[in-house]
Parts: structure tokens; C-alpha cells; sequence
């Protein structure tokens, strides 16, 4: 977007991660700049979801690193040596990083105001009240105005999904990811998601986006990238990627979803 | 199976007659149905007559007699002394028992509870020596019946008459003189505490495992704490699982507390048997105890269930619906003193 050559906001170099013998991601390097809007593309089983659980450290990586606004992401470099952090700081810094699931993840015993206050009240002491005004203007944001007192069952699919991202959105994030938000909803329900997720890129929010939207990453996607076997395959701008994908598998993925 | 039935004919939803097609009395082509077919108007027109289940009449109908020989005879049979219960139902000594026998209960189930929520999260955890210690506890706890637990801390004082704190093998900090240290009651409490611990653990540790894993990494990715995932996120998700066995094992309990009369400590039972060691009124003096059982053990079911309404705050059960009440439960679980119909309307 501004194209500038600060430093970017996430920077992964070298990450590798492996389930028992089986490597999952092979040396992944990838940067987002700020403000930018990343769409992870790839078959089924090719690590995107490992990779998006790697940046905010609920998978730890055997080796590589994810760096955040400059702070190394679940460790502390020391001399030669990377210490893995305590749970406490791994918490602190996971509370700058939202993520959205592809099965929601409310909290179904909480009202939806509950949900989306939990977090501002309990790890940044917002008082109950302020967290409260805030999140109904979130609400108000994913066009679910008026629907607080509700419990997550008693929503749609798509509003439950939306109501994940004012719950996200509530801690103030430098960085939104996104595992495949549409993909558990029927299709009448996808397109009013999508609509909330591309008003927050016009906003200038930082994202990285696994999806099979093709036409979601086309139109607001800065940079997309595909992934296959644990690698890179392709990155660039969309124009590129998806009109002229390089890699034979790429090309193939692209005609299977489109 | 029959070979010509039109599949029109026979999908048709009811009140849409199907498509035009051909009159069943034009002549049409093939062997004739066996039956006369009936009209679609003939089958809506009809009234439906569910299937009769004299099985069940006759049935309910043998244990409404029993049910009337058994309250005959508990009334009319003099040797129950119903004089004698009601003389004593409210005696000092039967009161101060079931006091006794109250608190010892919650006391047991409070301090057996926080004890197994920490063995639950112990057995959880990634450290394995806790988890090892975990399974260790429980399998030795389950294994020994509590009447032997009972009487082996009560008799504590045979094997180590003294306790102390110190160095293995090494200077002794501080000691203390067993015979004194666990009197009846406190064997009691203890051992019965320890028993609560290994059961309620594996209750709570099933139900912490029913919580969708997807929550607690929902809640990870917010930031909140460990401990506060626990509590505010997984525990209560985990309360419908955990509720009715806990009900049960409260029922359980406050029973199970009866056998401290043992080691004569003054419970509910053992105030009943210290009286009619006295006066030999064996039968009016347990139906004392039975009596105030029950009562207590009706109050639990009650408290029971309003637990279990508000935990179910939420779920498919309590959303939308107005909550239903306990009178109404009961009725559709008793099916002979109120109509099943509204029940099965309600599922
Ligand atoms: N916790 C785990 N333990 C073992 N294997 C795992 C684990 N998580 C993921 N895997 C394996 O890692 C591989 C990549 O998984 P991942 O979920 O990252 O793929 P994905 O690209 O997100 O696929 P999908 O499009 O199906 O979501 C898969 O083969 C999966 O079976
Ligand atoms: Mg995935």
C-alpha cells in the first residue's frame, strides 16, 4: 500500500516445524508491512493453518523465528542462545495479535457482550463499563447493533463470525489473522464476513488471511502467497499471482477453486 | 415389496395432491393392485387412531396395587410405631446428629472438591510427575473401601505414634503425638476427604475433557491467563458434564457419612442407635434416620436441578425457550401423574 521501506511489522525468516516426521513447514520466510493485507493460499495440508498458529505461538517452531514490531515472538535472544519465554510473557505479547477461527470459537456460555468484554476487562483492566461502550460500538461496526444480550447459538453463522471479530478487534490489535473465516458458513452467509473483513483492510488494519476466496484476495489483498508441501511456491501481488500463476501447482490449485 | 406402487401417489405430501395423472379406475395397463386403493381425500379425511398398549394399562394397573398394599400395610402394621417416630423425629440428640452429619458432609464435599479440581488439573497437565502422582492418588484411593480408610486413619496412632517434621533420616523440626491428633470425627473427616478428592477428580477431569479444545485456544490467542481460562472459560463449559455425577456422589456422601458411626462419632445414625440401644425401639428409631434422609436427600435432588438450569445457560436447552420449571420436569418424568403428551410435545 505505502510501499515505504520501513521495517515491516511481521517478519518470519527460516521457520520450520515438524509433527513427529513429518515436516509441516519447511523454512518459511515472509514478510507483512503495516497496514498490509497478506492472503495465504494453498491445498489442504500444506501448513497455512501451522503457520498462522506459529505467528501468535500456540505452535512452537523447531527452528526460525517470527518477529513482531521488532520483539521476537515467544522467545528471548540472549548471546547465542534463544530462550523460550515464560507463559505469562507469551500471553502479554499474544494480546497484540487477534485471531479468527474457522469454527468461531465463541464462548458459548457468555452473552455476546461478555465475549467481547472478557478480554479488555480481564488483561488490560478496562473497567466493565468502558469495555461494555466499546464493544457496542463494535458491534455497531460489524453490523450487529442491538445484539449484546444474545448468546452465540442464538446467531447465525455468519454474525457469530463477525461477532469473533469484534471480539478480536476489542483488544486493539496491531495484527489480525484470519483461518479460513468463511469456510464453515453457507454461502448466502460469507459474503456479509467478507464485507467486514474488507471494510477493516480499507481501515489500514494489518492481516494475514488463509482463504479459498479467490475474489476476496483479488480485490483486497496487497500481496498473496501460495504455499505447497510446507514451502513458498509463489508470493507477489495478486494481479500476478492469480492471473499468472508461474508454479504448475499453483496454476492447478487456482483452476480446482475458481 | 410391492412392485406397482406409483411413487406419486405414495410421496405425495398431504394436503398437495400430486399432478394430474391417471384415474386408478381408467384402465389402465398391468395386473391390478390386490386392495382397492383409498382416495387421497378418503386418507386426510380419516382420524387418526394411535396404537392401543394394553401391556402398560395392565402393568401400571398391578403396581398401583402394590403401591396401595405397601402404604396398608407401613400404616396399619402397629410395629412400626409411627407414635414412636414422630415422639423422637424432633429430639435434641436426633437434631444435634443431623447437624453433625450436615456439616460433616459439606465439609467433606468442600475440602474433597477443591482437593480434586487441583488432582483433575494435576492429571492435565504436561509435568509428568504430577501427572504419575495424580493417577497414583486416585488408583490408591478407589481401591481401598472407605469403611477401611475410615478405620485406618481412626487408628492411626498404632502405626505412627508420633509424627514429626524433618530430614529424612536426619534432626526432627517438629513432632506431634498421633493419639490426639485424629479423633473420631477428624478420621472422618480426612479419610472421607480423601475419598471425595480421587472421585470428584475424575468427575471434573471428564468433564474438563468434554470442552471443546477450539475454546481454550480461542482464549489463548485473546490473552488471557492460564488461570483465568480455566476458570471463566473451560470450568464452566465443563459444569454440564460434571453437575450430575456430582449430584449423585453429594447424594452418595451425605449416606456415606453414616458409617462414622463406627467409630462412634454422633452422626444421624449413630444419635438413632445410641437411643434405641436404650429403649430397644430398634425399627421407629431407624425409620428416624431413614425419614431424615430422605428429606435431605429431596432437598439435594431440588437444589439439584436448579444448578443444572443455570448451567445450562446458553445451550441449545436454555436458549430461546422459557426455562422449564421443576414441577414440570418432574410431572414428564413421572409419566403416570401427568399427561406424556405434553411432554413428548415439548421435545
Ligand atoms: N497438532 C498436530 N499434530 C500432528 N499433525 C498435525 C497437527 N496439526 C497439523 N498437523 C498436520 O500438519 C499438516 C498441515 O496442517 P495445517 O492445518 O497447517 O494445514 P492447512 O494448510 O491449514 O490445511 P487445511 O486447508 O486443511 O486447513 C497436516 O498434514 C496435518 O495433518
Ligand atoms: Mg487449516
Amino acid at each position: 500500500m505505502t510501499g515505504t521501506d520501513e521495517r515491516p511489522l511481521v517478519r518470519i525468516r527460516g521457520l520450520r516445524k515438524a509433527f513427529g516426521t513429518h515436516l509441516v513447514l519447511d523454512g518459511i520466510d515472509l514478510d507483512v508491512r503495516e497496514g498490509e493485507v497478506t492472503v495465504l493460499l494453498g491445498p489442504s495440508g500444506s501448513g497455512k493453518s501451522t503457520l498462522l498458529r506459529c505467528v501468535n505461538h500456540l505452535e512452537k517452531p523447531d527452528a526460525g523465528f517470527v518477529e513482531i514490531g521488532g520483539e521476537l515472538v515467544g522467545y528471548r535472544h540472549d548471546g547465542d542462545r534463544l530462550h523460550e519465554l515464560r507463559t505469562r510473557a507469551i500471553t502479554r505479547q499474544r494480546a497484540h495479535v487477534g485471531m479468527v477461527f474457522q469454527q468461531f470459537n465463541l464462548f458459548p456460555h457468555l452473552s455476546v457482550l461478555d465475549n467481547i468484554t472478557e478480554a479488555p476487562a480481564a488483561v488490560r483492566g478496562v473497567p466493565r463499563r468502558q469495555a461494555a461502550e466499546r464493544a457496542r460500538e463494535l458491534l455497531a461496526r460489524v453490523g450487529l447493533a442491538g445484539r449484546e444480550d444474545s448468546y452465540p447459538r442464538q446467531l447465525s453463522g455468519g454474525q457469530q463470525q463477525r461477532v469473533a471479530i469484534a471480539r478480536a478487534l476489542a483488544m486493539e490489535p496491531r495484527l489480525l489473522l484470519f483461518d479460513e473465516p468463511t469456510s464453515a458458513l453457507d454461502p448466502e452467509l460469507v459474503g456479509e464476513v467478507l464485507a467486514v473483513m474488507q471494510d477493516l483492510a480499507l481501515s489500514g488494519m494489518t492481516m494475514i488471511v488463509v482463504t479459498h476466496e479467490i475474489g476476496f484476495a483479488r480485490k483486497v489483498a496487497d500481496t498473496v502467497v501460495f504455499l505447497d508441501g510446507g514451502k513458498i511456491i509463489e508470493s507477489g501481488a495478486p494481479a500476478d499471482v492469480l492471473a499468472a500463476p508461474r508454479h504448475e501447482r499453483a496454476r492447478s490449485f487456482l483452476s480446482a477453486v475458481l | 415389496m410391492p412392485q406397482h406402487d406409483s411413487p406419486a401417489a405414495a410421496t405425495a405430501a398431504p394436503g398437495h395432491p400430486p399432478p394430474a395423472r391417471p384415474e386408478p379406475d381408467g384402465s389402465a395397463p398391468g395386473p391390478r393392485p390386490l386392495d382397492i386403493r383409498a382416495t387421497d381425500q378418503e386418507l386426510l379425511a380419516a382420524r387418526l387412531v394411535p396404537l392401543r398398549r394394553p401391556g402398560q394399562w395392565i402393568s401400571a394397573a398391578v403396581l398401583l396395587v402394590l403401591f396401595a398394599m405397601l402404604v396398608h400395610t407401613v400404616v396399619t402394621n402397629p410395629r412400626f410405631q409411627w407414635h414412636v417416630v414422630g415422639h423422637y423425629f424432633l429430639r435434641a440428640s436426633i437434631l444435634h446428629g443431623l447437624e453433625l452429619t450436615l456439616w460433616l458432609t459439606g465439609a467433606v464435599m468442600a475440602s474433597g472438591y477443591l482437593l480434586g479440581i487441583g488432582v483433575a488439573a494435576m492429571r492435565l497437565s504436561r509435568n509428568p510427575v504430577l501427572r504419575s502422582l495424580s493417577f497414583g492418588y486416585v488408583w490408591l484411593v478407589r481401591s481401598v473401601p472407605p469403611l477401611v480408610q475410615l478405620l485406618f486413619w481412626y487408628e492411626l496412632a498404632s502405626l505412627y505414634p508420633r509424627l514429626s517434621v524433618g530430614v529424612p533420616f536426619g534432626p526432627e523440626f517438629a513432632g506431634v503425638r498421633t493419639a490426639h491428633l485424629f479423633s473420631g470425627i477428624l478420621a472422618a473427616y480426612v479419610g472421607l476427604t480423601l475419598d471425595v478428592a480421587a472421585l470428584s477428580a475424575e468427575i471434573v477431569r471428564g468433564g474438563i475433557l468434554s470442552v471443546d479444545p477450539g475454546q481454550r485456544e480461542a482464549a489463548r490467542a485473546l490473552g488471557l491467563s492460564e488461570g483465568r481460562i480455566f476458570r471463566r472459560i473451560v470450568l464452566p463449559q465443563a459444569m454440564p458434564a460434571i453437575i450430575p455425577s456430582s449430584g449423585n456422589l453429594l447424594i452418595g456422601m451425605l449416606k456415606a457419612t453414616s458409617i462414622v458411626s463406627v467409630i462412634a462419632v454422633q452422626d444421624l445414625l449413630y444419635s438413632s442407635q445410641l437411643i434405641y440401644n436404650q429403649n430397644f425401639l430398634i425399627m421407629p428409631l431407624l425409620l428416624v434416620a431413614t425419614l431424615w434422609y430422605v428429606i435431605l436427600t429431596t432437598l439435594l435432588s431440588i437444589g439439584q436441578f436448579y444448578v443444572e438450569r443455570f448451567y445450562a445457560r446458553g445451550s441449545d436447552r436454555g436458549a430461546g425457550k422459557p426455562p422449564r420449571g421443576f414441577w414440570q420436569v418432574t410431572r414428564s418424568n413421572i409419566p403416570l401423574f401427568g399427561p406424556a403428551r405434553s411432554a413428548a410435545v415439548g421435545l
